[in-house]
């Protein structure tokens, strides 16, 4: 198989606080090998400059429901990763 | 209805929200911003949240504290930038009796705590500014169930503490 017939998925990722000032933004269009997962997406952001502030397991929502990371993520997802929660 | 708010929350208008006659007791809690955090001099807190899931979330909490205890429940959590003694969060829990209404209200702001996607960042009297982070001392035991109010703080860090 050639890397050209490979396919792939276009995710826009969501961070917040502590996460987009270390990456730099608040939402980012990454491109990740289909079929993709949340830990994919993850492991694509920890080695972007400033992503090794991520932790392995960071908290992740798709489409605003807590999510695993074994969970599929596919175009058009909303995809959030969460640093720890400090409401209240 | 949101429960994010922009402005200064007011407490009595959730009191009033949810009483009725057959609701003998109204249990609240008000969480406020502290002048000092981990030995440092706090002057004011910034509260932001990723507001579509904190929108949900809030409401799939009252819901659960409603139909677990037969209480009627108002919540509302502020966001943007508080001064020291402000109200950050503010629910009214209504119940026939003051056990339900004590047990609904505990509920619902050990949920918050855990569940709702909110940050905060400290300004310091020293001219420096931190994110918050849940201190790992505070946090209960692996294997806990974090759903139950006698607890006390539970927030989340990591995949393992959703347990989705």
């Amino acid at each position: 198989m050639t890397t050209s017939s490979q396919s792939t998925v276009t995710i826009r990722v969501l961070l917040f606080a502590r996460y987009a000032e270390a990456l730099g933004d608040n939402a980012l269009v990454l491109t990740v090998s289909s079929p993709a997962t949340l830990a994919s997406v993850i492991k694509l952001l920890r080695s972007r400059p400033g992503g090794e502030i991520l932790p392995e397991r960071p908290l992740c929502a798709v489409n605003l429901v807590q999510a695993r990371l074994d969970s599929p993520v596919e175009a058009g997802d909303e995809i959030a990763v969460l640093p720890p929660l400090a409401g209240g | 209805m949101s429960f994010l708010r922009d402005e200064p929350l007011d407490l009595s208008r959730l009191i009033v929200s949810v009483s009725a006659p057959e609701r003998g007791a109204v249990a609240c809690f008000v969480g406020t911003v502290r002048d000092h955090h981990e030995g440092k001099s706090v002057i004011r807190l910034e509260y932001s949240a990723y507001r579509p899931m904190a929108e949900v979330e809030c409401d799939r909490i009252v819901a659960e504290a409603r139909s677990r205890w037969d209480a009627d429940v108002a919540l509302e959590h502020r966001t943007g930038v508080l001064e020291i003694g402000e109200a950050a969060v503010a629910i009214a829990a209504a119940a026939p009796h003051r056990g339900a209404a004590f047990a609904a209200c505990r509920y619902v702001i050990e949920e918050v705590k855990r569940r709702v996607p909110i940050w905060k960042r400290e300004h310091y009297a020293d001219g420096t500014i931190g994110w918050v982070e849940p201190s790992q001392a505070r946090r209960p035991p692996v294997g806990q169930t974090a759903g139950d109010a006698s607890l006390g703080p539970v927030d989340s860090t990591s995949q393992d503490d959703w347990a989705v």
